[in-house]
């Protein structure tokens, strides 16, 4: 196998990975977007989801607990913001800064003050984490040139959060496009008061949203917290969550393009992390910085209409106030 | 019931105090919640910050750069939009300042100083000017771009610090000292000017010009034609159209302020203290501002106030983490947080209860 195949197959895979927490985070703001709860608080809650895996992971040695509770803390938070921004109808954007800046509070104090560590949650062991599962017939599928060194390299030895990932796409695409529900919430982004006039209710289809970008980001957050590392670090979602928004944007909020969205900045960030200290001919170093700003630059000429247009849900944002004429 | 109709001491004084006050219960329950007695751990921090010339000269450096933030905020606030983009305006404020420091140190402190702060405050507007523009011309959301550019201002600050402005022979991310003709005096050495003596402490000629800055929002945003038509555009740009006023355009103006402001945060940390361009100077300060120009309600007076509480707290809140070791300083990130909830995204939640006590209590009827 050449030195370039296994270069790439190595760079995809790490892609992978780091694509991952982003794609769960999208997803998350994909379902609260869609329904029109703007969701800029993805960060703050795969933050306390992952501080939940890593501190239950680390008292129950199971990851499966710390999912649990990933979840449950991550869902806490995002019924404060949909108290906030769909009962009591406040401003959403701050309603989400405030989810991210209490987020990254109260991770750090309560992990000092419950486990001295400086923030830190006690390193898991094995037992605790969720581990690299090697699917059948990997090591024997070796032998095969090409299709079996990919499926060697890039598709088996993931952690089944990854799995689990990939198999959102779909699952968003059909809860989405082919169920009751999912029209329902997207009709309620675009025109709540049309939802309304059908009998359905607006508040009861907009917390739907809202919880089920809790689930994600809490699977997001132990993804972090207990697959990818050995415990929780302070602030270890490190604008993962900003990531995945402009992921959002850039997937045009829509599920099979948000695959494609995070797999790029997933690579954009393998890539990185791969060249930092690499000469290349006829160009010298490239700045690290250069490549880490790439997602950030991307979406703001996306979001300036050069490219495409980046249309987000009608009704994102708005309030829904029942009486206005 | 609506809070609308009752007396502005009712809207604009107790229904932001209670819902400051929820904010800090909360943080005590959290206090209480890891094992320390929130109203112990009160006192240590008002003590810690108030009881001493040095603690008060700290309070009012942290002060003097939350008033420059939440200024910011405010003045895209009244113009109907979300500068979440302090952070990165204020970062690139001192990179501005440190650009003029560096490339003239041969001036004159009469010219260089000045020099110094304007290029704080034009770099923070030149910061905001791409995410303005986009948002008053193609109608991308301002709060999306300038997260977008906060990140690469950081990371633009990274590059240049390890990169071309790094000081040779320095293992640490920072430029070289700029010369003593480009930093601002010290509050101390002022007073010595004056046969004073004070504590030294960080606390430096920026705090007046923080002072200075609230005044001229005030100014701006009551006072004038500009000002007028910013709060015009932010409380109906439809109508800002039929009085001729141009919601694009004044939506790019507020803005270029709102960043200038920002870019002003600088002013005290790098000419005030620093001498020297450092990475991530800001410290969440642009954050701040969001909770500041919340609870200062957007007026400048408010502002003032609400930045020395944030003062107070992270004067207070460096001491508390000294004698309680459990309550670190994130704490003050953690009453940041509520704040934000209570007196932001919740502000209506107990409006309406207190306006119907009101009435209940007086008699008057507050109408609906």
């Amino acid at each position: 196998m050449s030195e370039a195949f296994q270069i790439i197959l190595l760079a995809v895979d790490s892609a992978i990975r780091l694509s991952v927490p982003l794609l769960f985070a999208c997803l998350a703001g994909l379902y609260s977007e869609r329904a029109g709860v703007v969701d800029i608080g993805l960060e703050g809650k795969m933050l306390i989801g992952a501080f939940a895996a890593g501190a239950v992971a680390s008292l129950v040695p199971n990851p499966w607990l710390g999912l649990l509770a990933a979840v449950m803390a991550s869902v806490l938070f995002a019924l404060v913001h949909g108290f906030a921004s769909i009962s009591q109808r406040g401003n959403q954007i701050v309603s989400g800064v405030a989810i991210n800046v209490l987020a990254s509070g109260l991770t750090a104090i309560l992990g000092n003050a419950w486990f001295g560590q400086g923030g830190r949650t006690p390193q898991l062991p094995s037992g605790a984490r969720f581990n690299e599962i090697t699917l059948p017939l990997a090591e024997a599928a070796r032998s095969v040139p090409l299709v079996g060194e990919i499926y060697y390299q890039v598709i088996s030895g993931h952690s089944v959060l990854v799995y689990i990932a990939l198999g959102l796409v779909p699952l968003t695409w059909f809860l989405l496009y082919r169920t009751r529900w999912g029209l329902r919430l997207r009709a309620v982004g675009e025109n709540p008061a049309a939802v309304d006039t059908a009998g359905l209710s607006v508040t009861r289809l907009r917390y739907s949203a809202v919880i089920m970008a809790g689930i994600l980001c809490g699977f997001g957050g132990a993804y972090l917290a207990i697959a990818q590392s050995a415990g929780f670090i302070t602030d270890m979602t490190a604008g993962k969550g900003f990531i995945a928004l402009a992921a959002l944007i850039f997937a045009k909020w829509r599920p099979l393009p948000a695959l494609g969205a995070c797999f790029l900045f997933g690579l954009l960030d393998a890539v990185a992390l791969r060249i930092q200290g690499v000469s290349f001919p006829g160009i010298g170093q490239v700045p690290v910085q250069a490549i880490q700003a790439l997602p950030y630059i991307l979406t703001v000429v996306l979001l300036a209409g050069f490219i495409g247009k980046a249309t987000p849900p009608k009704a994102v944002g708005v309030p829904y106030l029942k009486d206005r004429s | 019931m609506s809070a609308r109709t009752a007396p502005v001491w009712l809207t604009a004084g107790v229904v932001p105090l209670v819902n400051v006050a929820v904010a800090f219960l909360a943080a005590g329950l959290v206090v209480a919640l890891i094992g320390e007695n929130p109203i112990e751990a009160l006192g240590i921090m008002l003590r810690g910050a108030l009881g001493s010339q040095y603690g008060l000269g700290y309070t009012l450096y942290y002060t003097t750069s939350f008033i420059f933030t939440g200024l910011a905020v405010a003045v895209a606030f009244h113009a109907g939009h979300f500068n979440i983009g302090g952070e990165g305006q204020a970062l690139m404020g001192g990179l501005g300042a440190a650009l003029v420091a560096l490339s003239l140190p041969f001036l004159p402190w009469p010219l260089l100083l000045p020099l110094c702060v304007l290029g704080a405050a034009a770099a923070g507007a030149a910061w905001v000017f791409i995410p303005a523009y986009l948002q008053a011309y193609r109608g991308s959301h301002i709060v999306i771009t300038t997260i977008m550019f906060n990140f690469l201002a950081a990371t633009l600050l990274v590059y240049l610090l390890v990169g071309p402005m790094k000081m040779a022979g320095s293992m640490a991310p920072e430029t070289a000292r700029f010369v003593p003709g480009a930093t601002l005096p010290l509050m101390n050495q002022m007073a010595a000017w004056f046969g004073l003596t004070i504590t030294r402490t960080p606390l430096n000629l920026s705090f007046i010009f923080a002072i200075l800055a609230a005044i001229f929002v005030w100014v701006l945003i009551w006072r004038t034609r500009l000002g007028y038509a910013i709060r015009t555009v932010g409380a109906n740009p439809d109508a800002a159209v039929y009085a001729g006023i141009s919601p694009a355009r004044i939506t790019v103006i507020a803005l270029l302020i709102s960043g200038g402001l920002a870019g002003l945060m600088a002013t005290n940390e790098i000419l005030g203290v620093q001498g020297r361009l450092i990475n991530e100077f800001t410290a969440g300060a642009g954050f701040v501002g969001i909770a500041v120009a919340l609870m200062g309600r957007g007026h400048p007076f408010g502002i003032v106030l609400a930045a020395l509480l944030f003062g107070v707290l992270y004067q207070g809140g460096a001491e508390l983490a000294f004698d309680k070791p459990k309550i670190t300083r994130e704490m003050i990130i953690v009453i940041q947080g509520f704040v934000i909830l209570f007196a932001g995204a919740l502000e209506m939640m107990f409006a309406d209860r207190i306006a119907a006590l009101y009435a209940r209590l007086t008699g008057k009827v507050v109408a609906a």
